[in-house]
């Protein structure tokens, strides 16, 4: 058994990694944008961790570098464009609904990438 | 590995995937792919420009000869600074290609009938349209012609080309233009034949008019009749006040067109009163009626400065991203400021060291229709002259997205691409079979033109460069530093005779043929007249002493002209400020003829509490198109409310539109207070309607209207009108809407709901040129750019910004260059 500390510290690393690859599998747009979905699966298949604790860190990991970057962009571009977007969508304007959305398509996709690959292996 | 969780994992994962990775149907459209387009790191994310961005930027590029300096200023104008000109047009194709890119892609293919490649089967109609007008086929007679010509052509849109494609070799899949990401395709190479391409689009987009209102006008002779015909779309003018004045002597023509002996009753079909038989079809397509624009020059005898002014707006469609794209241009040969087209090298209407040009639609017909006779379906053979003459077939692939792909056969003929048939027929065509005949198909070296007059020095110069010239054929104003002005209408004009081509001409017969092009001399010209200026808007060019036929009336709006002229001639001591002022004017010179006429009509006895209401409206407003005008509301809603009254029953019974005629003719036939047989309506048998009578009644029709209006608050006339600049592909939200601008059709301001001076420019001839200008959109095409849309407001506003044309080192030492673009060598 694993003390909490090392279990926590686990999920936390995991999650970082997840945002990590994430990220540099995404840096320019040269791959698919779907990429983070089996580089996230292999991930969880390399480091090991119960089913729920790793969607939990693909989701995470996935989702909220989805939102910060978003943010961060969004905020720079004064809304400009998400406003014009939100409008196309027929949701007013409101960028924050498209920017709840890209979070949830992340942390959704990020969760369950991770999940699958969490089933191939047992955590030792 | 636990298997089941595994499997319905995986098939959760893998499905929600390929949910978010296909474009899923809304309605008739199709949404983006929307984890794609999401991505932060791959969607429209990445295209939301930081407001504070920095365009500083260093580019190697194997083609270019030396190095290249662009400073960009606070506008996102850039001033290019290059050792030669190829390199000159290495950048400006580059730069184009940076902030333009997705428009110049997406308007090269709405030219060339490959919008369904993209968009599926709802633009196939617009691609079949363009394919069998020969818009291919006239890029492709140009490339070849100056491929095989002109070297020095050739070099420089070959140095374009090069250009944009080096833009587009570095360009990161993350950054594709935003519309890429939303409409879901690719971007495509460059080729020169998309620069031909796109000067074919503005070729149609000036004169091709004629494909739709040639057979609007036959299907409205056939249905009312030759004689009715005429008294309705007369092509006499009284109050026409030419771009060469009245009374001016023309030197006896070196062609004599002479009118084909069947002309009367093969043709102009004098005797035929009967309705023709009608079909059903879609409603054609056609460029904007009102694409025309003003330019003047006026000479240093007139200003306060003694120099001359020289002011040019064309109005065009209003789109964002812009048709338009301001850029200094600086080599060694020349230097050259204006507004360029994203899809050609060189600056279009602009100024140099020397001089400053600008153009306005001639308007003259020079698109024709000829009916074919087949021998059989095949199309393989057609009567001409009465022989059996042999066709040769020319084939256009048009792929369509998630569709099959469509061959359209067109079967070529003496007189042209067999643009319609019984494969490609519309309410208006009929099933005909319709050969097209049009300038727009001969090879031009149109580039060449612009390129010298962005060299060019003196007159001499500006005469020689515009003598290339042939289609659209273009109003080119002109005026020196050394303080000549000049204007000259020019392209190819068919030397015509009187009403030929107005009507779909018989192509079995070739007395139907054209005669000639008027040769280059013989075109209206005008330079440094007594009255100390030029000008055009669009007008008749000539009075009916010049031998030729120009074209229908409806063709030559007339009264921006008068407007124009009738300010210009008062004026004296002329600064820039007055010619912004004029530039911008809201006057109706048009309302001051009509309103006296509706009102020698109008009888408040027997009109209601309303009507009178709303005619005081009228009555009281001052003739300014002004934004905030209810006057100008009530009169344009009542003046169109009468002529339906008037015109609307000879019209009714036809069941595809018919051409409504020009306003001219009601007002000229009120003021003449004749027994207006007209205005009759004919379908109340047994009783003599009175214009009067008519009049009173439109007058009581527009008052509803205009209550109604009251009630949504949007009787003032910028409300009314509702100024839009469209995103090309016409999505709203892209767009800005509901500008607040006053304007409209006939006024100087030519403003009207999707239309207007697309580029406003005055530019002042001192020993440093002052120059002001603007126009509607914003340097970037990227819709998250905070310039996208930068000059808008200001240019609803009426002002302008000063040009900054200046040399290197002046830019640099009064800290105009805000980025820096280097270009250098490999």
């Amino acid at each position: 058994m694993k003390s909490n500390k090392q279990v926590y510290i686990k999920f936390i690393t995991v999650t970082l990694l997840s945002a990590l690859l994430t990220y540099a599998v995404g840096i320019y747009g040269k791959l698919p944008w779907w990429s983070f979905v089996p580089a996230n699966f292999l991930l969880s298949i390399a480091i090991v961790q119960k089913p729920w604790r790793a969607f939990l860190s693909g989701a995470m990991g996935v989702g909220l570098l989805w939102l910060a970057l978003t943010l961060m962009i969004d905020q720079q571009n004064n809304h400009i464009l998400s406003t014009k977007v939100a409008s196309i969508f027929k949701l007013k304007g409101a960028y924050n609904i498209l920017i709840t959305v890209t979070f949830i398509i992340g942390f959704l996709l990020g969760g369950l990438s991770s999940l699958t690959g969490s089933f191939i292996r047992k955590e030792k | 590995m636990r298997i089941l969780p595994f499997i319905s994992s995986t098939l959760a994962t893998v499905g929600l995937v390929v949910l978010l990775n296909i474009q899923l149907p809304i309605g008739a459209i199709k949404s983006p792919r929307l984890g794609y387009f999401l991505s932060p790191q791959h969607g429209f994310w990445k295209n939301a420009e930081k407001v504070n961005a920095n365009f500083d930027a260093s580019i190697v590029a194997g083609e270019l000869k030396g190095n290249v300096d662009v400073y960009m200023d606070e506008r996102l104008v850039p001033h290019i600074y290059a050792d030669n000109d190829q390199d000159a047009y290495f950048v400006q194709g580059f730069l184009h290609a940076k902030f333009r890119f997705w428009q110049m892609d997406f308007q090269t293919r709405a030219a060339s009938g490959r919008l369904s490649e993209v968009l599926g089967s709802k633009t196939l109609v617009s691609d079949r349209k363009f394919r069998r007008l020969g818009m291919v086929y006239g890029a492709e007679e140009t490339e070849k012609y100056i491929n095989e010509h002109n070297p020095e052509m050739k070099a420089t849109v070959d140095a374009y080309t090069a250009g944009v494609n080096a833009y587009l070799k570095q360009l990161s899949p993350a950054d594709l233009p935003f519309e890429y990401k939303l409409l879901n395709y690719e971007p495509e190479q460059w080729t020169p034949k998309k620069t031909y391409l796109f000067l074919m689009l503005m070729s149609y987009d000036l004169t091709g008019r004629a494909s739709v209102a040639d057979l609007q006008l036959t299907n409205t002779r056939d249905y009312l009749g030759y004689d009715l015909f005429e008294k309705m779309y007369t092509n006499q003018q009284d109050s026409l006040d030419p771009i060469i004045p009245k009374g001016t002597a023309f030197a006896s023509p070196s062609i004599k067109p002479f009118t084909p002996i069947s002309a009367d009753s093969a043709y102009l079909k004098k005797n035929n009163s009967n309705a023709a038989t009608l079909v059903d079809g879609a409603t054609p397509e056609a460029p904007d009626k009102n694409n025309g624009s003003n330019n003047w020059a006026v000479s240093g005898s007139k200003t306060k400065s003694g120099r001359p002014i020289l002011c040019s707006d064309p109005h065009l469609g209003l789109n964002l991203p812009s048709l338009w794209y301001e850029m200094q241009i600086t080599t060694p040969t020349h230097s050259t400021y204006g507004a360029s087209f994203p899809g050609s090298p060189a600056v279009i209407i602009g100024f140099n060291d020397n001089i400053a040009w600008g153009v306005t639609n001639a308007g003259r017909d020079v698109l024709d229709f000829y009916e074919l006779k087949f021998k059989d379906n095949t199309q393989k053979e057609y009567l001409l002259n009465g022989t059996w003459t042999p066709t040769t077939n020319r084939q256009e692939l048009i792929k369509v997205k998630d569709s099959a792909d469509v061959v359209e056969n067109i079967a070529m003929t003496y007189w042209g691409p067999t643009m319609y048939d019984s494969h490609f027929k519309d309410e208006q065509s009929k099933g005909r079979n319709l050969a097209v005949r049009w300038t727009g198909h001969n090879a031009s070296t149109g580039v060449e033109t612009f390129y010298k007059l962005n060299r060019a020095k003196n007159f001499d110069d500006y005469l020689a460069a515009i003598s290339l010239w042939k289609c659209p054929g273009q109003n080119f104003v002109f005026a020196s530093k050394t303080g000549d002005i000049a204007i000259k209408q020019q392209g190819s004009f068919v030397a015509r005779w009187n009403r030929q081509g107005d009507f779909i001409m018989p192509g079995i017969d070739k007395s139907y043929d054209w005669q000639g092009f008027i040769p280059n001399e013989e075109n209206p010209f005008m330079m440094n007249p007594a009255r100390g200026f030029v000008s055009s808007a669009n007008q008749k060019a000539v009075d009916s002493t010049y031998p030729y036929y120009l074209g229908t009336a409806a063709s030559f709006p007339l009264y921006r002209g008068i407007s124009v002229n009738k300010r210009l001639d008062t004026m004296t001591n002329i600064t820039v400020a007055n010619m912004q002022a004029l530039q911008t004017s809201n006057y109706n010179v048009f309302a001051e003829v009509a309103r006296p006429a509706l009102n020698k009509f109008i009888d408040p006895n027997i009109l209601s509490t309303n009507a009178k209401r709303m005619v005081r409206e009228m009555n009281n407003w001052d003739f300014n198109n002004n934004g905030n005008s209810k006057g100008t509301t009530a009169f344009k809603i009542i003046w169109d409310s009468v002529e339906q009254a008037v015109w609307g029953d000879e019209l009714a019974g036809s069941s595809i539109p018919l051409t409504k005629p020009e306003a001219y003719v009601l007002v000229d036939q009120m003021n003449k207070d004749s027994n207006f047989s007209v205005a009759d309506d004919i379908r109340t048998k047994g009783k003599v309607e009175t214009l009067k009578e008519q009049v009173n009644l439109g007058v009581e029709k527009a008052t509803k209207k205009l209550m109604e209006l009251e009630k949504e608050n949007k009787l003032e006339w910028s409300k009314y009108k509702a100024t839009r600049v469209l995103h090309l592909t016409k999505t709203p939200e892209l767009s800005r809407m509901d500008l607040p601008i006053g304007g409209g059709v006939n006024i100087v301001n030519a403003t009207t709901e999707n239309h207007g001076p697309s580029w406003r420019m005055v530019v002042h001839l001192t020993d440093e040129i002052e120059a002001y200008g603007l126009y509607p959109g914003g340097q970037s095409g990227n819709p998250g750019s905070p310039y996208y849309d930068s000059f808008i407001d200001k240019w609803a506003a009426g002002e302008y910004y000063r040009l900054l044309f200046l040399p290197k080192a002046k830019l640099l030492e009064n800290k105009f260059a805000k980025w820096h673009i280097q270009f250098k060598k490999a």
